[in-house]
């Protein structure tokens, strides 16, 4: 952390500063710092702290306590989600204003997807927001979809296995937005119950794709593979076991007067707030409006499915968690009415000229080609080599055109806008990440109140960096 | 919300002597138009780095069209949309050709190819206008088509009316040479960060902008990395002694 003190420069020689800081910055390392230039007279002085009590570093200043300090939160810092920076303005222990600085972690997935062919852009979306992974890999498959005018065809079967993962995946994301934000604010028991809980979630993924994340699993045209043996029987065992131990975090935390001390008001935006900043999900649910495109706009089968869209009316930080944990059991709800739908049957578009050639098998060494498949592509079949080869090399042609897809993430509204040029790779694919729009209200909710509420305010966003900054 | 009265009649000035000189806006007749072609391939591989298309199809040429005008009705509640828009564009005393240069139904979806001009217009028409209310902005999201000469830069606003559970998407171009566009922050706020992301990512100006300045990549940083005449970057690999080239530098099919 750096606080930078606007005060006049003359007012502090070095020696006065190093005998109460203990630890001063030479004059040296401040002209070094890139985020600051050093030169008291224009930007004030310069502390960089890492640790210690806050009192001694105030004291530190010498001077009344009204004075207007910069504090630069971030990049790295433990309680702001990964690498987000905060820049506030103090006075005092009273935020009045608040900058967010993003793209610490941008990675280029969307200009990356531009050289790959449509089947790989699934590997580079499953990356942006890697606590979501199944909701971009949807929203990305169901606009190649729509380019490709398939929807209709995707078999039955996929589209439950995509709303089952759908809903693993919002519990996971919601239990990690608790756990984290119960951790940021010291309650660490809340982190160890969040993340345990994912972890039962994480195993279910890793047995179904593979992988814990970065599953790659949903494929434009349906999904890369049929479920393997047992995981229906796993996932039941779930269902059977989060209730309790949904129990376990709200008996913790529900009417635990600490939690409901520092999460009852904070991090306030009403619905006209969250209109204005274009804010969806769980915040925008936390004002009392039911808007949940599941219900309103459903794909992947969702009207098929019965659940409720839960609402809360304090639009604060412990509304939006207990709204969080409304909605994990209406995701178990939901989950369960997918094992009763799974019928067996296809996977992938019947059409041989999108559908990836052949499915994942389980070898000696795990998950990999199928040897029943490369047997009849090299001993049996020339033209189905042939068709492989081209398949697999130059991909599919996605007819010209451009779509907007949106799906209900855990988090909001996650959008994909695809543009095809008719050709087998995209011509550019752009997400419109919750996060990333969610995290603009950071200073509408943190503005007017204590710093240690942004921390709660920003936990209560729940915003992710690897999809902010994609 | 308050300031907004003053933010379109400020910006939108600009950005008509911006563009004047560029396109003229006529009145248009709504009809079918032709498919907007935005680039003309040759061959079945790029030939750029000086080597020759050695397929067989070097003689191939290809029109990248998207879809054009569509044709009345559209279905759905397009119709109404479009109805209630141009009825209150009327009113405003802009004739809705001026405004509206293409209305695109493509895979159940619904654009409005509008006139930069007339954007902010438009755009407050559908939020506020009971009718319509689009009241939820979904972000910008920029495209470049380096060969559609004067149109080379598109912009995508996808909006939604939560009120009536519609959806329609605005769609603004500009040409490479003038890359102005009014601001959409007057009217929806929400833009604020997609704005800042699409100048950083493509180097369209928004006009109006409490501050435009880059979100993702660096301060400093040279180029708008999402152009298509931006590289990629990336370096060759060994593998077993043979060069792979970066991804952008490999043959590929066009």
């Amino acid at each position: 952390m750096t606080i930078q003190a606007e005060r006049a420069a003359d007012d502090m020689s070095d020696a006065a500063a190093n005998a109460r800081t203990g630890t001063p910055p030479a004059a040296e390392e401040l002209h070094g710092d890139p985020y600051g230039s050093g030169d008291e007279a224009a930007g004030g002085r310069i502390f960089t702290i890492t640790g210690g009590d806050w009192d001694e570093i105030a004291d530190s200043l010498g001077e009344a306590p009204e004075e207007r300090i910069v504090v630069n939160m971030g990049p790295q810092h433990p309680s702001t989600h990964g690498v987000l920076r905060l820049i506030l303005e103090l006075e005092g222990e009273t935020v009045t204003e608040t900058r967010v600085g993003i793209g610490y972690l941008h990675t280029g997935i969307e200009k990356n997807l531009e050289f790959r062919n449509w089947t790989q852009g699934s590997t580079f979306v499953t990356r942006m927001d890697y606590l979501t992974p199944f909701f971009q890999e949807v929203a990305y498959c169901l606009a190649v979809e729509k380019l490709l005018d398939i929807e209709e065809q995707v078999p039955d079967r996929a589209s439950v296995i995509r709303v089952l993962l759908m809903e693993l995946n919002r519990i996971s994301s919601h239990l990690v937005c608790i756990a984290t934000g119960g951790m940021e604010m010291g309650a660490l028991s809340a982190m160890i119950f969040g993340f345990r809980e994912r972890e039962l979630v994480l195993d279910i993924f890793e047995m179904i794709t593979g992988l814990r994340m970065n599953h790659a699993y949903v494929r434009p045209g349906g999904l890369a593979q049929d479920l393997p043996p047992g995981a229906v029987d796993k996932v039941r065992e779930f269902l059977a076991l989060m209730p309790k131990r949904m129990k376990d975090i709200e008996a913790l935390c529900n009417e635990n007067a600490i939690f409901k001390g520092r999460t009852e008001g904070v991090g306030y935006l009403d619905l006209t707030g969250c209109m204005a900043l274009g804010i969806t999900g769980p915040i925008l649910r936390s004002t009392g409006l039911p808007h949940d495109l599941r219900k309103s706009q459903p794909y992947c089968g969702y009207e098929n499915y019965d659940f409720d869209v839960c609402t809360w009316n304090t639009s604060d930080a412990y509304g939006r968690y207990r709204l969080r944990m409304d909605e994990m059991r209406e995701s178990l709800k939901i989950v369960e009415q997918c094992l009763d739908k799974l019928k067996p049957g296809p996977v992938m578009v019947e059409d041989k000229k999108i559908a990836w050639p052949a499915q994942l098998a389980l070898g000696g060494d795990g998950m990999g080609n199928s040897l029943d498949h490369i047997r009849h592509i090299m001993g049996e079949s020339m033209e189905a080599l042939i068709h492989h080869f081209k398949l697999v090399t130059e991909g599919f042609h996605v007819p010209a055109g451009q779509v907007y897809v949106a799906v209900e993430s855990a988090k909001g509204e996650l959008g994909c806008h695809a543009v095809s040029d008719g050709g087998t790779r995209p011509y550019r694919v752009h997400f419109r990440d919750p996060s990333f729009n969610n995290l603009q209200a950071a200073a509408a909710m943190c503005e007017g109140s204590m710093v240690a509420d942004v921390i709660v305010a920003v936990a209560s966003i729940d915003p992710v960096m690897g999809g902010v900054d994609r | 919300m308050s300031g907004e009265e003053s933010r379109p009649s400020s910006g939108s000035p600009g950005a008509v002597s911006a563009s004047g000189e560029i396109e003229q806006p006529k009145p248009q007749p709504l009809a079918v138009q032709e498919a907007e072609i935005v680039a003309v391939r040759r061959g079945m591989f790029p030939t750029a780095g000086g080597g020759s298309d050695t397929s067989g199809y070097g003689r191939l040429v290809r029109k990248i069209e998207l879809p054009g005008q569509s044709p009345r009705p559209y279905g759905g509640y397009f119709d109404e949309v479009e109805n209630e828009l141009f009825g209150a564009l009327d009113e405003q005393g802009l004739a809705p050709e001026l405004a509206i240069e293409r209305v695109v139904v493509y895979r159940g979806q619904i654009t409005f190819q509008v006139r930069r001009e007339h954007l902010v217009q438009v755009a407050k028409t559908l939020r506020d206008d009971p009718a319509l209310r689009f009241e939820l902005c979904l972000g910008v999201s920029g495209v470049h088509f380096l060969h559609e000469t004067g149109r080379e830069l598109h912009v995508l606003v996808p909006l939604m009316s939560v009120t009536h559970n519609r959806r329609i998407q605005l769609e603004i171009t500009c040409p490479d040479s003038d890359p102005h566009m009014p601001s959409l922050y007057g009217v929806y706020p929400a833009v604020d960060w997609h704005e800042r992301e699409t100048w950083d990512m493509f180097g369209i100006i928004f006009d109006g902008h409490p501050s435009l300045t880059r979100i993702l990549m660096p301060d400093d940083w040279p180029g708008h990395p999402q152009r298509k005449d931006y590289p990629l970057g990336g370096i060759p690999v060994e593998f077993k002694g043979a060069q792979i080239p970066a991804p952008d530098q490999r043959r590929s099919y066009q």
